[in-house]
């Protein structure tokens, strides 16, 4: 009798835990799917978001730019990978972008956007990227939205930690994922605790125009340098490196290289950095690298090789270089808008260790080492730490911050995103995501002043949260309101490739442009108006000097090339109108198309191989008349003396 | 001084911001042009509000067989400065004699001449929008594209919205100055004039001259 009730009690309670979760479910639904979070994202046809957002692409290699809070995707900007859609990579003026000492490397994948800063604050002018393969750093203008510079990174393998700006982009930093032999050589793979480094690079950004340049390297024991983040406010002059595999292993990582109870973040004081170079402790080191920047004004790239680097030794120069023991692999390592606080996110661990930058100055200053390695002394963890948030979640992986002095921590494992308040190190909310949240991402939430209002969850699994589509799913970017006590969900929508790091901006800060002049137009190969349209022949290199203007190309007939010609159409748009390019497609071609935006020129390699007499066209939409944006140009064997003319309508050119 | 002479020298001085501010302008609105294409004429140039206006509205005139508009081919651009430095030396000399008739005369001449400018816009005008290539890509029936002389009027799909800028405002509201300095004028007798304008003997002189034509 006694166990029938008790069968029916427990009977009772979990029906009723069923219904009310059942009940929980569907409010929570409802809540996702409300009126209020619709409205909240809705951005009323012809109205412009409020902010700005650059997800990185990951393994697509490209940059794609958000509006928030539509998540409406305006634009994929191809940074380290081709993109036969715009012709970069193809035409002959982006293709010394991807040049690098390895030659014309066509792909990268691509993690950490990175805006420019001003006094701690996104200035909008540039965003940095880093490419993580084959090491990079590249710089996207953010008044043409258009990759103008990209240096390689020597000493380097696997550029994860970076690019990361110092709060007035003095510097954006470059620290290698992978050890790799130092300098560069053939060794026994176990030959690694001898023969392998890790370096961290810091390129000098020009606060002018923005061009980079490495200005030095430090040498570090061969970790596994992750991820990074420059100090602010107080902490400004400071950069910090987490690193997992301090053990120093070389296979079976994911074994070998989780035994130690606590790795390190690096602390690199880089003022002294500058103090020692200034001093002449910098080592002059070969190291072959290219650098290649693009002009806007000859609108096209050039690629030079670089030489050299200066490479400090930590040993030497006492100071430069500290290391905070930082429980279980920490992943990121995130800076409070204060710079007081150091988040070290171990993603093997459930706590979250947040190091004090004062405590760290206060056992510098009484020079309490736990012990050194190659020179570099470590702090006591129990000197450094500022405080743990306990068990908030499993894997914590990255923090950003909001401006009232909340932090928001993603965790990969447990899949959520936890605020928790920085400094009372409580836990205030936390909210799923869908799924195994990756980077976070608070419209300048990892500046002095985060515009906090917006969080984007990057998350790396999707599964059934969309129509699939066969057995590659897309990642998603999760959108949610922090402008109250407790997160809310909002929307979320797919991203191009896998996002990693993203940054936000108010759009108000960007100043983007609409033409380029064509009266400034340097191009070598520019014709700036019709009359100067032609066709020149220097042996088998024929240059075309082709113009676009709505609605004909100019010359739009062309004879006289011949088999085995390598054929340049220079096409210069002569067009000064906001959102009129032109596109120039020619049959046969091997490479792409162009794209060519108002007053700008673009060049593309034709090498006819058959005879006979082949349309080009414009492939943009251009104008009413733009099917009739046509032309032939007529190929003749090698040995026919058919002369070289080219014409438009009557007027024979 | 005196308040015609003020209004005289008023008069001559605004016609000078003719060289700054247009006098006119053609506003195009369409869809696809949500900032408007805007045409400014000046005395001596014709521009937009962007480097690429001209040739911008050039593109879209020759889809119907309009020719383009070549400043370099107009002459009133390279002579309308003389006309203008011209009659604000006259206003100027006005103002000095400050004689009823003289400054009548001032603003009838200057009215004249708007007039006959009106009336060349307007030639001009009828000549881009009726004058068209037979080998317009687009070619409709009875259909011309001759732009308002003032006012607005729907041409194909854009709107076109010609008014004066703010030279042109400036060339009307010197005349009604002038006219203004005329009638103040001609209610104050030229005796009381005299009497008055003691502090300026040399137009003093002038006046008792001109009274004594």
């Amino acid at each position: 009798m006694l166990s029938k009730n008790l069968f029916q009690a427990v009977m009772t309670v979990t029906l009723l835990s069923l219904v009310a979760c059942g009940q929980q479910t569907s409010m929570s639904g409802a809540g996702v799917l409300g009126s209020d979070a619709a409205s909240a994202v809705y951005v009323a046809p012809g109205e412009y978001d409020e902010f700005y957002a650059f997800f990185s692409g990951g393994f697509s290699g490209q940059l794609a730019v958000y509006g928030l809070p539509s998540g409406r995707l305006f634009k994929v900007i191809p940074v380290f990978a081709v993109d036969a859609e715009k012709g970069y990579g193809f035409n002959e003026e982006t293709k010394p972008l991807l040049n690098t000492s390895f030659g014309f490397i066509p792909w990268d994948d691509a993690h950490h956007p990175e805006l420019s800063q001003t006094n701690g604050e996104t200035d909008g002018r540039w965003i940095f990227i880093n490419g993580n393969n084959t090491p990079r750093v590249a710089r996207v203008d953010l008044s043409t939205f258009e990759t103008v510079e990209i240096i390689e990174i020597p000493n380097s393998g696997g550029n994860h930690s970076s690019p990361f700006t110092t709060e007035n982009t003095e510097y954006v930093v470059a620290g290698t994922r992978f050890g790799v032999p130092y300098p560069q050589q053939d060794v026994a793979i176990d030959s690694y605790a001898e023969n392998f480094k890790g370096m961290l690079t810091f390129i000098k950004v020009d606060p002018e125009t923005g061009e980079m340049s490495i200005a030095f390297q430090v040498l570090l024991p061969a970790f596994d340098y992750d991820l990074a983040h420059s100090g602010k406010g107080k902490s400004h002059g400071w950069t910090f490196f987490t690193s997992y595999n301090t053990e120093q292993q070389s296979t079976l990582l994911e074994v070998n290289a989780s035994k130690n109870d606590k790795d390190f973040i690096a602390a690199v004081n880089w003022k002294e950095a500058e103090r020692y170079l200034a001093e002449g402790k910098g080592h002059d080191m070969p190291s072959e690298y290219m650098h290649n920047i693009y002009s806007d004004r000859t609108h096209m790239a050039t690629s030079h090789t670089r030489n050299s680097v200066k490479v400090l030794i930590p040993s030497e120069c006492p100071g430069l270089v500290y290391f905070l023991p930082t429980p279980k692999s920490p992943h990121g390592v995130d800076v409070d808008p204060t710079g007081e606080y150091i988040v070290g996110n171990g993603k093997l661990s459930a706590d979250l260790t947040v190091h004090s930058f004062t405590r760290m100055q206060e056992a510098i200053e009484a020079s309490a080492f736990e012990t050194e390695i190659e020179g570099i002394p470590v702090l006591k963890y129990e000197d450094v730490v500022g405080g743990v948030v306990e068990k908030a979640g499993l894997g914590p992986l990255h923090t950003e911050f909001d401006a009232k002095g909340n932090a928001y921590t993603t965790f990969f494992i447990s899949s959520e995103v936890v605020k928790w308040k920085v400094g009372s190190w409580e836990v205030i909310d936390r909210a799923p995501t869908y799924y195994s949240v990756g980077h976070l991402m608070i419209p300048g939430g990892d500046s002095r002043n985060p515009e906090g209002k917006y969080l984007v969850a990057l998350n790396k699994i999707t599964k059934d949260r969309y129509l699939p589509t066969g057995p590659e799913l897309c990642q998603s970017a999760q959108l949610f309101d922090i402008s109250g006590e407790k997160m809310k969900l909002l929307s979320d929508f797919p991203t191009v490739g896998e996002p990693h790091y993203g940054q936000g901006i108010s759009a108000s800060r960007i100043n983007s442009r609409k033409i380029f002049l064509i009266e400034e137009n340097e191009h070598p190969y520019a014709a700036k108006g019709e009359k100067d349209a032609r066709v020149e022949r220097d042996g088998d290199i024929v240059h075309v000097y082709m113009t676009t203007i709505r609605s004909h190309f100019a010359p739009d007939n062309i004879e006289g090339i011949k088999v085995g010609d390598k054929v340049y159409f220079h096409v210069t748009n002569l067009e000064q109108d906001f959102d009129v390019p032109h596109g120039f497609a020619v049959m046969g071609a091997t490479n792409a198309e162009l794209l060519i935006m108002p007053g700008q020129t673009e060049t593309l390699l034709w090498e006819p191989k058959k005879e006979g007499v082949f349309p080009f066209y414009c492939t943009d939409f251009c104008s009413a008349l733009h099917q009739e944006m046509q032309g032939y140009v007529r190929v003749s064997s090698r040995s026919s003396n058919i002369a070289l003319k080219w014409g438009l309508g009557d007027l024979p050119m | 001084m005196q308040t015609s002479r003020i209004l005289m020298i008023g008069a001559a001085v605004l016609l000078l911001t003719l060289f700054i501010f247009p006098l006119w302008q053609i506003t195009l609105i369409a869809p696809q042009y949500p900032d408007g294409v805007v045409l400014k004429i000046w005395i001596d140039k014709i521009g937009g509000n962007e480097p690429g206006t001209l040739q911008n509205i050039n593109i879209l005139n020759h889809y119907v067989g309009m020719k383009p508009i070549e400043p370099e081919s107009i002459p009133e651009l390279s002579y309308l400065k003389y006309i203008v430095i011209v009659m604000a030396t006259l206003g100027l000399l006005a103002a000095w004699i400050n004689r009823k008739m003289v400054i009548l005369g001032w603003a009838v001449l200057l009215l004249a001449l708007g007039v006959l400018g009106m009336y060349d816009f307007y030639l001009w005008e009828y000549d881009y929008g009726h004058n068209l290539d037979p080998n317009a890509p687009i070619k409709i029936e009875g259909q011309a594209y001759q732009p308002p002389l003032i006012g607005q009027k729907t041409l194909l799909n854009f709107l076109a919205k010609s008014y004066p800028h703010l030279g042109g405002m400036a060339m009307f509201t010197s005349m009604i100055l002038a006219f203004l300095a005329y009638w103040i004028k001609n209610k104050t007798k030229d005796y009381e004039t005299a009497n008055t304008s003691n502090a300026m003997p040399v137009a003093d002189g002038m006046l008792a001259q001109a009274q004594a034509d």
